[in-house]
């Protein structure tokens, strides 16, 4: 079967996989990307979130097929522990975080967030996040760590 | 070898007697350390890392931890009630002090120095200062270590601690901030197959029979299918296609002794028609009995959910005679004796490790995903299997915390003030752990399966239902009568809190009615009859953080309100006060928190803990209880059983009182549960002028509550 085509973290990939496979499966169980994570499986939670093109989705409920030729930016490509992003940087520093499973998507949606809003209010973060569940009510340090985020993304210009 | 067990050792210790299950020194420059506790979210791998450290005087990234395993660590039973600090920690920190001493001892003997000149210094050991030339490592070969602790070796002052007391950051966070390998969830094993159990939809339903054609057309890829009894799993190698047959499989198979339950019973009411084990606790009632003024009130809660973020998961391999399971539980070794008496093996044959899953609150489905895996995988020898329930597997088969209803009664004094308190408690089980008379969701649908567990629960502090049912204020008769209800209409065990969340509803709700009717402030009523100078100083701490004011109208839907409690009756105090608007529903503005934890390990983790619990107690007090339907949980997804979500998160203010106080450290993980809910409900009263007493303050008993008042 030819393979389904995308850009993954800023690389070419081809998915020889059922085009109805959710992406969220051919990320962690065809790319060996496990930093997505699976939390419903029916677009409530957030676990999963990736950018498509620059718009965050859940990455449970997208078809392969609708993800052809698009690029997918997961939480591996967002930063590196030598490089990491700031906001990620922002999150240590803040120890935003308890078990951490909600982050990979929590960090995902906020880089969304900043790229078209690069100085939103408490408020907007949060309204934001609506999308992602945190259970261990780590959200006040979450929301900070944005907002920290988001002030050295305006001091040092990063996009 | 001697194993005698020397008195007075710290319980899990007296328990693990041997030092080398708690130290040892493996590569050069490393120092293994074992801990029986768990990562569970709460930060405790961090902790025990500077509590050894600390100890043993080495730099903390020379520790090699070691977490929950049969193989590596001691058995300290579950990581649960709040106690891996106040005995786990405490446990860890002498078997470190006393391998410390033993290898001073030593040096001391063959440099023919006297022993107090010797010192270590990151694992070295100095005579005044300079290096000896001599280390842990150097010296480990001529010190044995399989002997039992003597308990005798004094620890370090609180004075010298450099790395105790500091908040030392997440040892765990970073791999989860870049999407690394963190979770059980993530683990992948040569030839692994997934595998996801078709469920009885109830306890004791049979399987009438399965259509196997149509799961496997849902498939769209090879699957196998396993049936051992009742007990029913679809495995294959491709986690979609067996993903995809499970979600229909449940359409496809018909069952027979299906008891339908009554959906009354997902409001708490139903208790109080049960039969029940009764049990008082506590002084005899006054006798005559005080008789100025009564009052009495009655508070409920729904059953609630542990809904962690992720469904549980389970590994297994059964190879060689020998099986091997990974799990996210809260205790490896009581799962370990309850799937040797599942599956009929000796549990020397049966190995546990702990690997990180998401959050855990209490008893969720991860022992059950555990047992799945170990059941699939003693009938596929040789392939490793993963087990990853589903979302609504996870929410409709989870044990849940159960429905509570508690009565409050009071014979009060000239003075308004309680001379007698009665805290009568209608609950099921919060203890049905495996390890605890409670059973795996895969053993009841094997052949033969295992009883019902009986209705036992211990109500002597700590209590489970029972906890923190007697309030800690100075009232001169104090009891509780509790009454078990042993037949649940869902699986019910432990949730972060137990019975404490409502017990500290109850009094601290009825705190504020008792001041009502005295006319006095609500704050100051209770100063009135708190005598315990540590109880006291939280209250008083979170008054001045929250600038209370006494007085402040009520019924103008803008409210705040307090709570107070010390957890267990023994382990950290808390006082939380609350503000809150409420228009048709309760939006919970800003929290304060004062709480008293002892000796504080990491001050950082201590907080996120008393922050994580005040909003997931804001959670429960708003927004949650289980769904029922005849079937049984109907609440199976985040819409059914929503959760706070960020844009409705209050503000957060938590300050520690002394944390580098020399004392013991108390547990604080369940701490500021109780006292948060208890808190909103009082604030939502002080708002509306008029007292809703069923949990969760939802927008329809908002509305019932303005008409009422």
């Amino acid at each position: 079967m030819p393979g389904t085509e995308m850009t993954v973290n800023g690389g070419a990939v081809n998915v020889a996989a059922d085009p109805d496979t959710p992406l969220l499966d051919v990320l962690r169980n065809h790319l060996g990307l496990i930093g997505t994570k699976f939390g419903c499986g029916v677009e409530q939670c957030g676990s999963c979130m990736v950018l498509i093109d620059g718009m965050p989705e859940k990455s449970c409920g997208k078809a392969l097929s609708t993800v052809a030729g698009k690029s997918i930016l997961t939480i591996e490509g967002l930063g590196t522990p030598e490089r990491p992003h700031p906001l990620q940087q922002a999150f240590l520093d803040e120890q935003a975080g308890q078990c951490g499973y909600c982050l990979p998507g929590i960090l995902i949606t906020a880089k969304a967030l900043l790229d078209h809003n690069p100085a939103p209010s408490r408020r907007e973060i949060a309204l934001a996040l609506d999308d992602n569940i945190c259970r261990c009510g780590s959200h006040v340090r979450i929301l900070r760590a944005v907002e920290r985020a988001a002030a050295v993304m305006r001091r040092e210009g990063v996009r | 070898m001697n194993t005698a067990t020397a008195p007075g050792l710290p319980q899990t210790l007296a328990d693990n007697p041997r030092l080398d299950r708690w130290v040892r020194f493996t590569a050069p420059g490393e120092v293994a350390v074992a801990t029986g506790k768990v990562e569970i979210g709460q930060g405790v791998l961090t902790a025990m890392r500077q509590i050894a450290a600390e100890e043993l005087d080495v730099a903390p990234e020379r520790i090699r931890l070691h977490s929950g395993d049969t193989e590596l660590t001691p058995n300290e039973g579950y990581t649960a009630g709040s106690q891996s600090i106040q005995f786990g920690g405490v446990a860890l920190r002498l078997a470190c002090a006393e391998v410390r001493s033993l290898f001073l001892d030593h040096a001391a003997e063959r440099f023919g120095i006297p022993r107090a000149e010797l010192s270590v210094r990151d694992g070295a050991i100095t005579h005044r200062g300079a290096p000896t030339g001599q280390d842990y490592w150097s010296l480990a070969a001529d010190i044995d270590l399989a002997r039992p602790a003597a308990g005798d070796t004094p620890i370090k002052p609180v004075s010298d601690y450099r790395i105790v007391g500091e908040s030392a950051p997440r040892v765990d966070l970073a791999a989860k901030v870049f999407g690394g390998p963190a979770f059980l969830h993530d683990m992948k094993l040569d030839g692994m197959l997934h595998a996801r159990v078709v469920r009885q939809p109830r306890r004791g339903a049979t399987i009438a029979s399965i259509d196997e054609p149509a799961i496997r057309r849902a498939a769209k890829g090879p699957v196998e299918i396993v049936r051992d009894g009742d007990f029913l799993a679809i495995v294959g190698n491709d986690e979609t296609a067996v993903e995809a047959a499970a979600a229909v499989a449940p359409g496809h198979v018909a069952w027979d002794g299906v008891d339908a339950l009554n959906p009354y019973q997902e409001e708490a009411r139903w208790l109080l028609q049960q039969p029940s084990v009764d049990q008082t606790l506590g002084a005899p009632p006054a006798d005559p009995a005080p008789a100025a003024a009564r009052h009495e009130a009655t508070y409920t809660r729904m059953h609630v959910a542990h809904a962690s973020v992720a469904p549980s998961c389970g590994l297994a391999v059964y190879r060689d005679g020998k099986l091997q399971v990974w799990t996210h539980c809260q205790g490896v070794y009581p799962l370990r004796a309850a799937l040797a008496r599942t599956l009929k093996l000796d549990p020397a044959a049966i190995s546990v490790s702990h690997m990180q899953g998401p959050g855990c609150y209490g008893h969720n489905g991860a022992d059950d995903a555990a047992a799945d895996a170990a059941v699939i995988a003693m009938r596929r020898p040789g392939k490793p299997i993963r087990v990853r329930w589903r979302r609504e597997e996870e929410f409709g088969f989870e044990p849940v915390s159960p429905a509570m209803v508690v009565s409050v009664q009071a014979a009060l004094d000239e003075t308004q003030r309680p001379a007698d308190w009665t805290t009568e408690i209608w609950s099921g089980k919060h203890t049905n752990r495996p390890g605890g008379g409670g059973n795996l969701l895969a053993a009841e649908a094997l052949p033969d399966p295992p009883p019902a567990p009986l209705a036992v629960e211990a109500v002597g502090p700590p209590g489970a239902g029972t906890r923190n049912g007697e309030p800690l204020y100075a009232f001169a008769a104090k009891r509780i009568v509790h009454h078990l209800i042993a037949e649940t209409p869902v699986r019910t065990s432990s949730l972060r809190g137990l019975g404490a969340t409502l017990n500290v509803f109850a009094i601290e709700s009825f705190m504020d009615e008792l001041a009502e009717r005295a006319g006095e402030d609500p704050l100051a009523y209770r100063l009135g009859v708190l005598s315990d100078p540590r109880a006291r100083a939280v209250v008083e701490h979170v008054a001045r953080m929250s600038g209370w004011q006494p007085g402040a109208p009520a019924g103008a839907g803008h409210g705040r309100g307090i709570g107070f409690a010390r957890y267990k009756n023994m382990a950290a105090y808390a006082a939380v006060v609350v503000e809150i608007e409420v228009e048709e529903t309760v939006r919970v503005l800003r929290v304060w928190c004062a709480a008293d934890a002892g000796l504080v390990i990491n001050p950082d983790g201590a907080i996120n803990q008393l922050e994580g619990g005040i909003v997931q107690a804001t959670s429960w007090a708003l927004k949650e209880g289980v769904r029922l339907d005849p079937s049984g949980i109907s609440s199976r997804d985040w819409e059914g059983y929503p959760v706070l979500r960020f844009s409705e998160v209050p503000e957060v203010a938590v300050e520690l009182i002394e944390p580098k106080a020399d004392r013991p450290p108390l547990g604080v993980g369940e701490a500021s549960g109780g006292p948060t809910v208890a808190a909103i409900g009082n604030a939502v009263a002080h708002a509306l002028g008029a007292r809703i007493r069923d949990l969760p303050l939802t927008r329809d008993r908002v509305m019932a509550a303005l008409l009422k008042a």
